[in-house]
């Protein structure tokens, strides 16, 4: 089957070639499901490109062999490449939702793919593909054909993407990051397929993806690279079970597990190079606690609704209003952490929206600390919780304004909520404040673009911070770091909240993270609560049947393995 | 659906109203009708008397709904200048220029979406880059000179085309048509390059730039990663997906085509509703103007009423509604 040794993939710059992959070597046998894993830049989907002959451009194999079968696939031209392409190596997307053309008819795409490699008449391509939509899992697949991607869910299209991908009976699939962009409901289902597809029909998978748990659950061998480089491989439970590499055991402690809360990450290189020997912040500490012990503050939610107006389509109906959120009741004591859990689509930015007063509730009350806290237009620009609530924002790349200097991102709270009127002060503690979350001070004059997304997402939580805050929301910190980089925020974020006695409401759908920061817990879905309660409670005996659900189908590891 | 085409109608229906109130202001308060009707021997009496029987005497909203009610019944007034129906003068002139707009816009989009394709597929090729500078020029030279250049080379020094007028014309049921003789068609070629070379390089660098966006897409790599023919991959799957973005500006650039084809007109003597519209400023011929103004108006709600329409067509999560 699939044999990959001593494969090296050069990007020319203008600095010379730089190496993306360097002397890589993997087997996969029929049927067999071949986990890659690494974090952002290791260079995981440039293998999967390498071999199926997409690399982008300038890109290049410099070295190294790639056979499929007796194929020699470094050997063939462009059109041999091509026609294999689909007949045998195919692919499969991270986003079901952007990886169908969404002009055509799942059925053209399905025949168009099945015709480019077998001459066979029309309608025998048709009967092959309403047959492997069937064996997909989408019912009434004859008629369903016939739709547009749009008019499936998300779980249904990356079914339709699975179709298509073996629609041609190909030998080995390269799935990148499969079932990151699906809830994890979804996501188990399509795993499930791919591990049946694997067994009854001997395709194998080269499965790439940064989440541990998922290659737990379906790899029968992985591979594990770091920056271009392959670390180990072997069978998942030796690899990862019992690793062998410093690499991958500190990668296996970064991940946080679901069955129990530790009480920090075990990070080897947390406070880095970057703060040895420096300020570790003590001036912004003493800042921002004011000589005080913290008074902490807490937060009340009482009956909230929250509607928006639907798309009107017809003179004479009234256009049904979309309840994102109905009845919202719950408490966060002064000083703890709150963790919201949800599927897509359930609400949670929606609540974190609404307490920031960027949306008004249709009805409900909110207080912060036993003061009423108004809904959206309501609450004034100079109302004291417009400071008093802060928030950190999911993409650590659009959430710092990429023209200003990081200074000039840091001073705006200072200056806007007139908290430090002389500049040079507002500078100093500033730069204080950067080494208090783990950074440099010298990034002051640097701009966003120079730092990595964990590095971008200190700035943030230094940002929100120098507002003085009493509460501090956070909408999926870290759904977009890699894992060591998230345990390292989560630490932080634990650190920062027990020093100044700050009120979290995390948000996430990562349960596994979340039971790891919070202490009470919201698992909410549609707009409603499913379910509120401590967190050791809710996560070792849930009360209702949706978190139950939700906490059976997260992939996780055997717990031995650590 | 039935809902959107009726709010596109009824937005129209606003534009054209605007419109005709600003013909209409154009008409009663550019200079007064009065004096530029009468001469110098005409008593204030008679004036007077003229001025009531016109009815400019009665309130301003009056005036208005009877100058919109006219030009609902096709009564569009007549010309201070040749003292004809102005209806009459549009309708002659209206063929030229739509005739001329058409076959400009067919050269654009014939040569400008192979032109982009091509350009946005060889990103680096020489081929592209010559394509790229060449437009570059085009549009950078007014085009009364790109007129006065064609004209020079395929008029005057080769002879090989006609330099002025429409050529021979075939009166089909009111409507004067060049497309059924030899010399229409020679004598539309050099006008309609002349206007249709600003909208051909917008449409090439539209289709180049929204091409390679979607070339990037998912659907695109996913299409090629199984293996579609490389001909269906291009001119299927990714010119569809470019559609939306090119045919809206090329429906805006219609209606400027028509609107602004005044200056191929005068340049190659075209007889067309520029030409008439630039006589008419001459003699200030003010019920001409505000009728032009108000057909052109219509075109441009036309054109965007079908460009609208168009999407529908083109992209069907516009006509399904979708699960959710």
């Amino acid at each position: 089957m699939l044999k990959v040794d001593h494969l090296t993939v050069k990007f020319p710059s203008r600095f010379g070639d730089v190496t993306a992959v360097e002397n890589m070597s993997m087997h996969i046998g029929p049927g067999e499901i071949h986990g890659l894993v690494g974090e952002s830049g290791a260079g995981k989907s440039t293998v999967g490109a390498a071999i199926i002959g997409l690399l982008q451009s300038p890109g290049f194999v410099s070295d190294g062999t790639m056979t499929l079968g007796e194929t020699d696939l470094r050997s063939i031209d462009r059109f041999e490449a091509h026609a294999l392409r689909g007949k045998r190596i195919s692919m499969i997307f991270q986003d079901p939702q952007t990886s169908l053309n969404p002009l055509m008819r799942i059925e053209d795409q399905l025949i168009e793919t099945i015709l480019a490699h077998e001459d066979m008449p029309t309608s025998a391509a048709q009967k092959r593909a309403v047959d492997l939509l069937e064996e997909m899992g989408i019912e009434g697949a004859s008629a369903r054909m016939q739709s547009y991607p749009h008019q499936f869910s998300g779980g249904m299209r990356q079914r339709v993407v699975i179709a298509l991908a073996l629609c041609t009976n190909p030998e080995l699939i390269i799935a990148d990051e499969p079932t990151t962009a699906l809830d994890v409901a979804v996501q188990s289902q399509v795993l499930e397929l791919i591990r049946r597809l694997a067994d009854v029909r001997k395709v194998s998978f080269m499965l790439i993806t940064h989440d541990i748990g998922v290659i737990a659950q379906i790899a029968d061998t992985v591979t594990v690279m770091r920056r271009g480089k392959l670390i180990e491989n072997g069978p998942t439970a030796r690899v990862l079970g019992h690793p062998e590499h410093d690499y991958t055991k500190q990668l296996m402690a970064a991940v946080p597990p679901l069955d129990r809360k530790i009480a920090r990450f075990q990070v080897p290189d947390e406070d880095g190079p970057a703060t040895a020997g420096k300020s570790k912040g003590d001036a912004a500490e003493a800042w921002l606690l004011g000589g005080k012990k913290p008074v902490p503050v807490g937060l009340t939610l009482d009956a909230i609704n929250v509607a928006f107006p639907g798309v009107r389509t017809s003179f004479w109906q009234k256009p049904k209003p979309f309840v994102a959120l109905s009845d919202i009741s719950f408490d966060v004591t002064a000083g703890s952490v709150t963790g919201i859990v949800g599927e897509s689509g359930s609400g949670k930015s929606t609540l974190a929206k609404t307490l920031t007063g960027l949306i008004k509730p249709e009805s409900g009350t909110m207080t912060l600390g036993g003061s009423d806290l108004p809904g959206g237009k309501a609450r004034s620009r100079h109302h004291p919780s417009r400071q008093l609530i802060q928030m950190v924002f999911q993409d650590p790349f659009s959430s710092l304004n990429s023209r200003h200097k990081i200074g000039a991102i840091l001073a705006e709270p200072l200056w806007l909520y007139g908290l430090v009127e002389d500049k040079e002060e507002r500078r100093a503690l500033c730069a204080d404040m950067l080494a208090l979350v783990g950074m440099a001070p010298e990034a002051i004059d640097k701009y966003p673009h120079q730092f990595s997304g964990g590095q971008r997402q200190r700035i943030a939580v230094a940002r929100a911070l120098l507002a003085r805050p009493k509460v501090l929301i956070c909408d999926e910190p870290t759904s977009a770091l890699d894992v060591s980089i998230q345990a390292q925020l989560l630490n932080l974020l634990k650190d920062l909240q027990s020093a100044f006695g700050l009120t979290v409401i995390f948000i996430s759908h990562n349960l596994s993270v979340v039971r790891q920061m919070a202490d009470d817990v919201v698992v909410l879905r549609h707009g409603r609560i499913q379910e509120t309660g401590p967190s050791e409670r809710v996560y070792q005996s849930p009360q209702a049947d949706y978190t139950q659900r939700l906490l059976a189908l997260t992939p996780t590891m055997p717990s031995d393995w650590r | 659906m039935v809902y959107f085409i009726a709010k596109r109608l009824v937005q129209s229906l606003f534009v054209m109203l605007a419109v005709a109130f600003l013909a209409f202001s154009l008409f009663r308060f550019v200079g007064d009708p009065i004096t530029q009707m009468t001469g110098v021997e005409t008593s204030v009496e008679d004036q007077e008397r003229l001025r009531d029987e016109l009815g400019l005497n009665d309130p301003f909203a009056y005036q208005f709904a009877r100058f919109t009610g006219d030009m609902l019944q096709g009564d569009f007034g007549f010309s201070y200048r040749t003292r004809q129906p102005v209806a009459e003068m549009i309708a002659t002139r209206i063929p030229a220029t739509l005739e001329l707009g058409v076959v400009a816009l067919l050269i654009s989009l014939f040569v400008g979406i192979p032109a982009g394709v091509y350009t946005a597929l060889r990103p680096r090729g020489a081929a592209t880059q010559a394509i790229l500078m060449m437009t570059l020029v085009g549009v950078s030279i007014p085009t009364f000179v790109i007129g006065i250049i064609l004209i020079f080379f395929f008029g005057v020094q080769l002879g090989w085309l006609p330099t002025f007028g429409r050529g021979g014309t075939v009166n089909l049921g009111g409507w004067d048509t060049s497309f059924l003789t030899v010399d229409g068609w020679r004598a539309i070629i050099l006008p309609a390059i002349t206007l249709g070379v600003y909208q051909l390089t917008l449409t090439m660098r539209l289709v180049r730039a929204e091409m390679m966006d979607v070339m990037q897409s998912d659907y695109i790599r996913f299409a090629t990663a199984r293996g579609v023919p490389m001909g269906r991959l291009y001119f299927k799957h990714a010119l569809a997906n470019t559609m939306v973005p090119v045919i809206t500006i090329i429906g805006l650039q219609f209606g400027g085509v028509i609107a602004f084809s005044i200056v191929t007109e005068s340049v190659f003597q075209w007889p067309g509703m520029g030409l008439l519209f630039l006589e008419s400023i001459r003699f200030v011929d003010i019920p001409v103007m505000g009728v032009y103004l108000v057909v052109i108006a219509f075109f441009f709600v036309l054109v965007n009423l079908i460009v609208d329409l168009l999407y529908v067509a083109i992209d069907p999560r516009l006509r399904i509604r979708d699960v959710s």
